[in-house]
């Protein structure tokens, strides 16, 4: 039972972070039909924008102020660079799709590459506080406490962004631009404003998981981003493209099932390390594609 | 044969011709090669880099002719690699045994993930092959029984090799395996898209929905490409193991397709020469980058400089970047001027108007 435990909520962890990348990839797609193949940057960003300032702060405060400060510039970091690449890179190829997923793969690609080559390709430890990695005995279970901040803030995110797309006009203009884009162009509302401001907040969202994946992983490395990228693509397409509460609910699928697979069939039957957590995620995703082309939830944001 | 064919073949038989000749000239290049021209360590090179024109030919099949975006290509260039590494190594299969298993699931391997993926098209295509990719990549690191060798790969045993492509000695012998391989496949590849299942494809490229109007079955005939493509595309990966003498994790990983991606663009998508051009470009800037990374010139500059020269990887991503922006067609396409080539013609494989998926949901403003 204990186990069972432990692994649910490590899976939930592990799935807060995917649905901090798949929404933003999700919103970015649903409104501009980009698949963004450098979002995983942008984690990567958040993470090393944390870990720098943290080892930049020195003694000011106790290590929990350290951390959110920190944690808070990354994100500030994560949106500012994504809004730039935007507005850099994607905006002049407007309407040429194929090209701005190509544009995406290379800076992907140099800026991993420029991150290791500043800051080494090997993992860097990053500082904790001890809080975060005390345990709570739930059920017989101890749980790193860093579990819960990772859930709670993927909570809050998802329900943050929920408000903001049917609370707000920005948010309207947002669900409108993904309906029918040319309508709200014609109605005289800037669409492309509403790029950039996707962008941004989904380098934000991207970023935070960066932050709660430093403590979550204890380290930072080049290509944390792009190795959590993959499982956050199949994460939307199971979700359905375009859908944030689908992407959040086949995160929670993703990230838990992962885990019992990692654990369950290595326990019981002694059968050796296949890695059966990532690839029962992929076959998880075959079988939505055989029964539900379209995903879980065929719906635009 | 009509002059005109003579013509035609002239060119690229007098080029296969100089190629083979090549590990009988013992010119020395400074600065272009790493060593004379017959030298072990630049016949490597270039049979490393006739492989990659090759298997950038079979990923140009997917993308620039059947408007296929696979992000998951080097799983096929992996099994290449690893299955006939493992056969005789971990098994102690004998070679023709090992490269029946590997030719068997070669065939059959793409065949059931391209079945279930082509069920959806466009951008959500991509992202599923790239996943079916990540099993590879996962049984590549996590090493289960002590198979693949994890992160460290795995060694091929040289005793059950045959003779010729053993030694550092033997390098030209590799060097002509390479060299027939890029030029069968790309000969295979040319009849592919000139025949009839060729235009189809090429047609799907352009508009997969009016082929669906005119009565064809677009998923059989995309079906068919990916599972030729993939063939072809192991069959070099089992070239490459025979000249790296081991299996490397790197091949599994997802990097390694956007490679195949970035050759096929770099060289100009849907040409006939485009993606041996990038292959071979690419390949060979990515070593002289290496080695200009290491040269004295470029420890000697501030680290502002310095930094990013030491890494080819950043090199290679920011010269995609301005290919994609200022050279769409590729290097195929420059000194021509009439209509789209490479990625913009390209455009409207992308946007997914097939049936089912996801794709389909595509923005309403894309016939604008």
């Amino acid at each position: 039972m204990s186990t069972f435990v432990v692994l649910t909520v490590t899976g939930l962890g592990l799935g807060a972070m995917y649905f901090l990348i798949a929404s933003g990839l999700s919103l970015i797609y649903g409104l501009m039909g980009v698949l963004n193949f450098a979002h995983g940057f942008f984690l990567t960003v958040g993470a090393y924008g944390t870990w720098w300032m943290e080892s930049h702060l020195g003694g000011i405060g106790n290590i929990s102020i350290r951390y959110l400060v920190s944690a808070l510039i990354g994100m500030a970091i994560g949106g500012l660079v994504a809004a730039l690449v935007e507005l850099v890179l994607i905006r002049p190829l407007y309407q040429r799709h194929i090209e701005q997923v190509l544009v995406t793969v290379g800076l992907s690609l140099a800026a991993t590459a420029l991150v290791s080559a500043i800051w080494g390709g090997d993992e860097r430890p990053f500082v904790t506080p001890a809080w975060m990695t005390d345990t709570t005995t739930i059920f017989g279970a101890r749980i790193p406490n860093d579990r819960f901040l990772e859930i709670g803030v993927a909570i809050v995110v998802l329900l943050g962004l929920e408000l903001f797309l049917r609370r707000t006009r920005y948010g309207l203009i947002i669900r409108a631009g993904a309906e029918n884009r040319a309508m709200v162009t014609a109605l005289g509302i800037d669409v492309r404003k509403a790029f950039t401001l996707v962008f941004a907040i989904g380098g934000v969202a991207a970023a935070v998981g960066g932050a709660l994946s430093n403590v979550y992983f204890g380290q930072v490395v080049p290509d944390r981003g792009t190795s959590l990228l993959i499982f956050a693509f199949i994460v939307v397409v199971i979700g359905g493209l375009g859908s944030i509460t689908g992407s959040a609910m086949a995160a929670v699928v993703v990230g838990v099932s992962q885990q019992y697979m990692n654990y369950y069939p290595q326990a019981s039957w002694h059968i050796g390390n296949w890695g059966l957590g990532d690839i029962s995620v992929v076959l998880l995703l075959g079988l939505v594609l055989l029964i539900r082309p379209r995903g879980l939830s065929g719906s635009l944001a | 044969m009509s002059i005109r064919q003579v013509v035609r073949y002239a060119g690229p038989a007098a080029l296969v011709a100089g190629l083979t000749c090549l590990p009988w000239i013992s010119w020395d290049v400074k600065k272009v090669f790493p060593g004379p021209i017959n030298s072990a360590g630049t016949l490597q090179l270039l049979a490393l880099c006739l492989v990659f024109a090759g298997v950038a030919v079979t990923y140009d099949l997917l993308f620039g002719y059947t408007g296929l975006l696979s992000f998951g290509h080097t799983l096929y260039f992996a099994i290449g690699v690893y299955l006939p590494a493992i056969a005789v190594t971990r098994w102690h299969w004998s070679f023709t045994e090992a490269l029946l298993l590997t030719a068997g699931l070669g065939l059959v391997f793409p065949f059931l993930v391209g079945a279930v993926s082509l069920r959806v098209g466009g951008i959500a295509f991509a992202m599923v092959t790239l996943a079916f990719a990540q099993i590879g990549a996962t049984l590549a690191i996590k090493n289960p029984h002590n198979l693949t060798g994890g992160e460290e790969g795995l060694g091929t045993d040289y005793r059950k090799l045959p003779d010729v492509f053993v030694g550092v000695f033997n390098t030209k012998y590799l060097y002509w395996l390479a060299l027939g391989y890029a030029v069968v496949v790309f000969a295979i590849i040319r009849w592919a898209v000139n025949s009839s299942p060729g235009r189809i494809w090429q047609a799907i490229r352009e508009n997969e929905l009016r082929t669906q109007v005119i009565g064809l079955r677009p998923r059989g005939y995309k079906l068919m490409a990916f599972v030729l493509s993939s063939f072809l595309c192991t069959a070099g990966g089992v070239v490459y193991l025979l000249l790296q003498t081991g299996a490397n994790p790197e091949v599994t990983a997802a990097n390694m397709t956007l490679t195949f991606l970035i050759m096929v663009v770099l060289g100009g998508a849907g040409t006939k020469w485009g993606a041996v051009l990038g292959g071979v470009l690419y390949w060979y800037l990515q070593d002289r980058f290496r080695a200009i990374g290491d040269s004295s010139t470029v420890h000697g500059l501030p680290g502002v400089l310095r930094t990013p020269l030491s890494e080819p990887l950043f090199l290679l991503g920011a010269l995609f970047v301005l290919v994609v922006f200022f050279l769409p067609g590729g290097i195929a396409a420059i000194g021509r001027r009439r209509g789209p080539t490479g990625l913009r013609r390209l455009e409207s494989a992308l946007r997914g108007t097939d049936s089912g998926g996801p794709a389909t949901v595509a923005t309403p403003d894309q016939h604008t």
